[in-house]
């Protein structure tokens, strides 16, 4: 009997991610929702610039690559090309939250009937480890080798807070997946936010905290262990909106 | 046989890309270009099909992006400080061979410029536009016909070399009211195999992209493309020659610069000046045979335009310099008179008609 396998929706090609990221995992869960809402065939996803530059290698379904931060604006076309698709981004918070805001705010905005998947390490992994928009106040990149100094940097961009006030959007939720209570967490909500998409409600995105061990410079451990003391108290986990549980759906 | 409306250039484009299948436009208002997105607001929702308003230049391109990956006939129009936003979202397109209409009805520049009729944007569009080895098919109206006619042109074009096509058009022809007949109703000729549709698990999955780490790969792409380039240059260039047979001065002009020389040219025959016109329809593959061929029986070329001189670089080119060039030009939302043309003519003719 079979208790463990690889979900169908991921591709045999082998992770480029580097020991300890936690990316593999994430790729993981969305796969695990395409193969537990059965829509891998229908599913078209839309890949970021960053680490997950080649996420188009990895998912079994059809796959398109974006410029830096435009993934929801490209995921807008694909979905109004071909409403009963199923449509994906998977993107990272310099993708998201810095270069792309424009493109993620009027997507949630918009009520875009797509599925975000939003990983934040709080740095820029892909070219090096520079200051993301998300990098916490005094924390050490490659761009702010004093640490982030929020009088000259400003400080970290709220992603889930900020989307949460606007009308528009379905489903924003925040998880983590450094423990495994967190990743069981993580599963179940980044399942719902492709229900929701099925289900026609709209716009849904899952903000994943998650953890860079090579470019913060620690242990994979170590690195979980600054998720858990420095990220997670800044980035506090839970649902920041969701319509249909306020409407009683 | 269909009967001829009258329409503004703009809505003619419009409607002619409804008439070729185009379900999915993609905008962001600008000046002089508004009335395709206004014109597709009030039409698209009617069809079944997404007007879109986007949140910038550069989101609508990208969804256009998105639509095309998906194999849909999609498009974009947009103004010269609107196109270079886009500048990105075409190179990822060039990059990942997708077919798409984008619209140019340019204004003058630099910068904010102005909104008044330009042709200034020519080497964006001829040369590339955005970063890396690329071109698009640049077709370029100078009627309220041609604008319908060349967008239908241009989807089929699009589609059938995987290469995004732009009309260069003018404020002027965009404004302009002319009658026209309407293409009739078309849609893609070509399969797209290649387009986002979902695996349906019945096939490996598609990948739309543009990256290439590997150099050799990435070399090979931009190899293809261009034999690409090169058969749509030997096949795909056009243009119309005007009084062109005994011509001793050869004016060339496209769009509104065309429509001014033709009346210039006319002017120069009755005081007995041999002139001609090459009216170059797509500016790249722009008509090089044309301007070759001309080259040994006339004295020299004018080249009029609404820019500082950007096209002339191509006629010089064309011709390998074996005959002089001179532009006659204004710029900033000015139009040359014929008149100042009917000058450049005699200037090149030697004064001695």
């Amino acid at each position: 009997m079979v208790v463990f396998e690889k979900p169908k929706s991921l591709t045999d090609a082998e992770f480029h991610y580097c020991p300890g990221c936690t990316h593999g995992i994430i790729h993981r869960l969305v796969a695990e929702a395409l193969d537990a809402t059965g829509t891998e065939g229908i599913a078209i996803g839309v890949a970021p610039v960053g680490c997950a530059v080649m996420a188009y290698n990895y998912f079994s379904c059809d796959m398109v690559e974006a410029a830096h931060g435009r993934a929801p604006a490209v995921a807008t076309g694909i979905k109004r090309s071909l409403p009963d698709h199923v449509v994906f981004t998977y993107q990272g918070d310099g993708d998201l939250a810095s270069i792309g805001m424009a493109e993620t705010v009027h997507a949630a905005a918009r009520n875009e009937n797509i599925t975000v998947i939003f990983v934040n390490n709080a740095i820029y992994g892909m070219t090096g480890g520079q200051m993301a928009p998300t990098s916490l106040p005094g924390q050490v990149t490659q761009t702010s080798p004093y640490g982030r100094d929020v009088k000259t940097a400003g400080y970290p961009i709220k992603m889930c807070e900020i989307l949460s006030q606007l009308d528009g959007p379905e489903y924003i939720a925040r998880v983590a997946v450094n423990n495994v209570k967190n990743v069981r967490n993580a599963k179940k909500v980044i399942q719902k936010a492709f229900e929701n998409q099925i289900a026609g409600k709209g716009f849904s995105l899952v903000e994943v905290v998650s953890s860079c061990p090579t470019n913060w410079g620690m242990t994979p451990v170590k690195a979980l262990e600054w998720v858990e003391n420095e990220m997670i108290p800044y980035y506090p986990l839970g649902v920041y909106k969701d319509r249909s549980e306020k409407e009683g759906v | 046989m269909a009967d001829k409306v009258l329409m503004k250039g703009n809505e003619a484009i419009a409607e002619a890309a409804i008439r070729a299948g185009c379900r999915h436009y993609f905008g962001y208002p600008i000046t002089p270009q508004t009335e395709i997105a206004a014109y597709m607001a009030k039409r698209m929702p009617k069809i079944g099909g997404t007007f879109l308003q986007a949140e910038s230049e550069i989101a609508a391109i990208n969804m256009v992006y998105g639509a095309a990956s998906a194999g849909k006939r999609a498009m974009t129009s947009s103004s010269s400080p609107g196109i270079s936003l886009k500048g990105e979202g075409i190179s990822y397109m060039a990059g990942s061979d997708l077919p798409a209409l984008i619209v140019n009805v340019e204004r003058g520049g630099p910068g904010l410029g102005g909104i008044q009729p330009s042709q200034s944007d020519y080497y964006q569009a001829t040369k590339g536009g955005g970063h890396g080895d690329y071109h698009l098919i640049v077709l370029t109206p100078a009627s309220v016909q041609e604008m319908a006619d060349l967008t239908a042109l241009a989807f089929d074009l699009s589609d059938q070399y995987r290469v995004p096509a732009m009309l260069l058009a003018d404020g002027t022809i965009g404004q302009m009211m002319e009658p026209v007949v309407l293409p009739e109703e078309s849609a893609s000729k070509v399969e797209k195999p290649w387009a986002l549709t979902g695996t349906q698990m019945a096939r490996p999955h598609n990948i739309v992209n543009s990256l290439y780490l590997v150099p050799e790969e990435l070399e090979r792409t931009n190899l293809e493309r261009f034999e690409r380039y090169a058969e749509i240059e030997a096949k795909e260039a056009r243009y119309e020659s005007f009084m062109m047979d005994d011509a001793e001065v050869c004016v060339v002009a496209f769009g509104i610069a065309a429509r001014v020389s033709k009346n210039a040219v006319v002017a120069a025959r009755a005081e007995g000046i041999k002139a001609g016109l090459i009216r170059p329809i797509t500016v790249w593959p722009f008509p090089k045979k044309a301007i070759a061929d001309a080259a040994p029986r006339v004295k020299g070329f004018v080249s009029v335009e609404l820019s500082m001189g950007q096209m002339i670089d191509d006629v010089r080119l064309a011709c390998g310099c074996a005959k002089p060039a001179a532009l006659c030009s204004r710029v900033g939302g000015m139009i040359p008179s014929p008149d100042e043309v009917l000058a450049a003519i005699k200037n090149m003719n030697g004064g001695n008609a």
